[in-house]
């Protein structure tokens, strides 16, 4: 657990690792309250440098930093203004997205993108540049960022907006934290007239089928994304569900559920997943058959249902620690992106996953719209995959490095956030700003201050 | 670093030219190893083996070591440490003897106990340590199965494996939590060099075979494992034999 702010006498060593729970390593881990503290973690970080963090959503080790300190930047928690007129909201980085949900909902407004769980920071939602289900409307959350304070390896603090300081703020822009720590910044937000939403639901016979209905008319919808069932073979490739939506107008409530429209109750969490879980529960046939189910349960067809904001976008918030059921071999999650004209890319490598029997549950495609000016951002328009894996599959390592270079191949990228295991020469053929962005860290941390477990294993 | 498969990228082999040594590296150079560090007496056999990993696409180092002069570690291994992380350190020095002969010269005795156990100690202290200042890494050690019951017929040897078996039990339960790893391998008969010339026993291995179940050690980050991987249920029996039976047990 982290222990409160202390530079001297140096906080004990402990164990971190990400949302995958793989390859841990220790460090010094230090919660700032005030920008001070910050500021001195950074100045005083010795020849280990640091790292910020937020709450641990990224999968592998973008949040680490072996023996040196890491800022667990989640007692930087103030939300220090909101312009309910205009819709904008300036923040500490560690604010979680659920709070600022709880807080703004009311007012009417929403945050601009937002991911699979709500348990993510400000800080972290820079730092990995997220994209939501609105990607193809709304592009990453960095673009809807109108300015950051930043805390540069060099130990001053400065105000970046993408206007004065372009290429520090696009740098930042899913830099994975590595241009210095996010100490606040100014968000800007999306107006909403209820706390629910409207969605349609379809069923996709095969991946063709998804490729097609997402093509012809995701541009009618703010938010949408389609489940996919890998472990389905033959000619239910790719099988899935599409959910799409956006925000319930007011008129669309029934009127028992219009005196509070922007109530925001995301409903009671489950008790913890017990802490010691022997891996090996997830097997192709439990997986199996839950997708079977899953496909089954959903309509094939189903216009304009009223859900809640919670279980459309964050339905596995409501299970905490949910990470703990890989076991102690922990998971890992591949997501890449492959542009448009290289759909045959994305049909090989989800019959290649098929064919491995991979146990994954749902996998995520979503079509990404405009590419982010982010250096290191993920996105580019084309189509992107998310799966789930057990770290301990046999063959698993060689495999994924195979399709590393079919994605490389087409031009495509794996996400940074999820990632715990790609080469580092492919990287620098899947980022090709990756040069830019070194010379940048460079000139803003002569000393390498700043710097991480992936940093070094990736040699970004 | 190590990535989600507890592949290391970099190397630091004790006992450079160690044959199981060399398959480790070999099978880590295919996954995620770049850098290695082969420490070892300087000869031509230990320039052959780096020459031999360079072919193979991994950027090779030679580094004077000498288990015998345990005072001279700490500033041979320091070195490597201050060029960059060293993501897993494989500890692969050790010599057989020869236990007739060492029955009947304490001296020759004392020399693989010196090897095999306080050389060991104090490679594997420098290492731990080095380790635990860059908040990460992997120290695999190669123990034997004669650690875990001593034999008549090698029981010097086994006991100098008994004595390291135990320290890095203890080790890996002092780094606990650190950040390092600390894996005990229990190889059985394995065909080498060291053991050229004797009668293979019972699920007898290769290197090639040590390697890979080092590989899916580094994996799952287990603390002990044995190659073959049945010599683990084996010995249970094993160790609980009266000792008459074992006193007359071929092996
Ligand atoms: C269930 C689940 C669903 C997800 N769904 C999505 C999704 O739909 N889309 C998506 O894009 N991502 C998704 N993610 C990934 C997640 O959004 C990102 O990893 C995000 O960065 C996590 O934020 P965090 O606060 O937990 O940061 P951490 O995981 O703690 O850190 C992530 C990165 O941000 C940096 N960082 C954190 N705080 C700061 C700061 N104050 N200043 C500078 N850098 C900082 C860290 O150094 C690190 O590089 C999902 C993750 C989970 C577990
Ligand atoms: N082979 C088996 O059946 C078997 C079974 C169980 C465990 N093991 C253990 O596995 C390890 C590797 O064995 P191997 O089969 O690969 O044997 P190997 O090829 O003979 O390797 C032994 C290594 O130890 C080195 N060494 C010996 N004395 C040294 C000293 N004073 N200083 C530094 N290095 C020294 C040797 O270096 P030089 O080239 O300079 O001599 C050689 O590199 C050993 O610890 C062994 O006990 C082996």
């Amino acid at each position: 657990m982290p222990v409160p702010f202390a530079a001297d006498p140096p906080a004990e060593a402990i164990s971190v690792t990400g949302w995958g729970r793989t390859a841990p390593s220790s460090a010094r881990v230090l919660r700032p309250g005030t920008y001070e503290e910050a500021v001195r973690a950074v100045r005083e970080c010795g020849g280990r440098g640091a790292i910020a963090r937020g709450l641990g959503r990224a999968y592998g080790d973008a949040a680490q930093n072996a023996g040196g300190a890491v800022l667990d930047m989640t007692g930087l928690d103030r939300i220090h203004e909101i312009d309910a007129v205009n819709g904008l909201v300036v923040c500490d980085a560690g604010v979680s997205l659920h709070r600022l949900m709880q807080v703004l909902l009311p007012l009417g407004w929403f945050v601009p993108v937002s991911p699979g769980t709500r348990y993510v920071t400000v800080g972290g939602a820079i730092g990995a540049d997220i994209h939501g289900k609105n990607h193809h409307t709304s592009g990453s959350f960095c673009r809807h960022v109108r300015a950051i304070e930043l805390l540069t390896g060099d130990g001053e603090t400065r105000l970046v907006t993408p206007e004065d300081e372009p290429d520090l703020f696009w740098a930042t822009a899913g830099g994975m934290g590595l241009t210095g720590v996010v100490l606040a910044a100014t968000v800007e937000l999306l107006p909403v007239e209820t706390s629910l939403m409207t969605v349609d639901t379809e069923r996709a016979t095969d991946l063709d089928d998804v490729m097609a209905r997402l093509t012809a008319d995701d541009h009618r919808y703010r938010y949408s994304v389609a489940w996919i069932d890998l472990l389905a073979r033959g000619a239910r490739t790719g099988r899935a569900v599409l959910t799409r939506g956006d925000h319930a107008p007011l008129d669309a409530l029934p009127p028992r559920l219009r005196a509070e429209p922007l109530a925001f109750s995301p409903g009671a969490r489950l008790p913890a997943t017990p802490r010691f879980l022997p891996g090996g529960l997830l097997t192709r046939r439990s997986v199996g058959l839950f997708n079977e189910f899953w496909y089954r349960k959903a309509p094939r067809e189903q216009r304009g249902r009223l859900r809640k904001l919670s279980s459309f976008f964050h339905p596995l918030d409501g299970l905490p620690d949910w990470n703990r059921i890989y076991g102690r071999g922990g998971f890992v999650q591949y997501q890449f992106v492959v542009g448009h004209g290289e759909e045959d890319a994305l049909r090989r490598i989800v019959r290649r996953i098929g064919s491995r029997r991979c146990p994954s549950f749902l996998a995520v495609l979503k079509r990404f719209g405009d590419a982010d000016p982010g250096w290191l951002s993920f996105p580019v328009p084309g189509w992107t995959l998310a799966l789930d894996i057990p770290a301990t599959l046999p063959g698993l390592a060689a495999f994924l490095d195979e399709l590393d270079d079919e994605v490389a191949a087409a031009g495509g990228r794996v996400y940074l956030a999820k990632d715990a295991r790609l080469r580092p020469d492919v990287l620098a053929r899947m980022y090709p700003r990756l040069d830019a962005f070194r010379e940048l860290r460079t000139r803003y941390d002569p000393r390498g201050a700043i710097t991480s477990d992936l940093a070094r294993r990736l040699g970004v | 670093m190590k990535d989600a498969f507890g592949a290391p990228q970099s190397l630091l082999i004790l006992g450079g030219t160690s044959e199981i040594g060399l398959a480790t590296a070999r099978r880590l150079i295919t996954r995620r190893t770049r850098t290695v560090f082969l420490a070892g007496r300087p000869c031509e056999q230990l320039e052959a083996a780096a020459e031999s990993l360079r072919t193979i696409g991994a950027l090779v180092t030679t580094v004077p070591f000498d288990a015998l002069d345990p005072a001279s570690h700490e500033v041979a291994l320091g070195k490597v440490f201050t060029e960059g992380d060293v993501d897993m350190v494989l500890l692969a020095f050790g010599v057989l003897g020869d236990q007739a002969r060492d029955e009947q010269d304490p001296l020759a005795a004392v020399h693989v106990t010196q090897v095999n156990y306080t050389g060991a100690v104090s490679a594997a202290l420098v290492s731990a340590a080095a380790l635990q200042a860059q908040g990460h890494g992997s120290l695999v050690v190669l123990s034997s199965v004669a650690a875990e019951r001593p034999r008549r017929a090698n029981f010097i040897y086994g006991s100098s494996k008994a004595g390291l078996d135990a320290f890095c039990q203890g080790l890996s339960d002092a780094m606990h939590g650190s950040g390092v790893h600390v894996m005990t391998v229990r190889p059985g008969f394995v065909h080498t060099r060291m053991t050229e010339g004797r009668p293979a026993t019972p699920l007898a291995s290769t290197p090639d075979e040590v390697a890979a179940a080092i590989e899916l050690g580094l994996r799952r980050r287990s603390t002990t494992i044995w190659v073959p991987g049945t010599l683990r249920l084996v010995m249970a029996a094993v160790r609980h034999l009266p000792r008459p039976v074992f006193r007359r047990l071929p092996v």
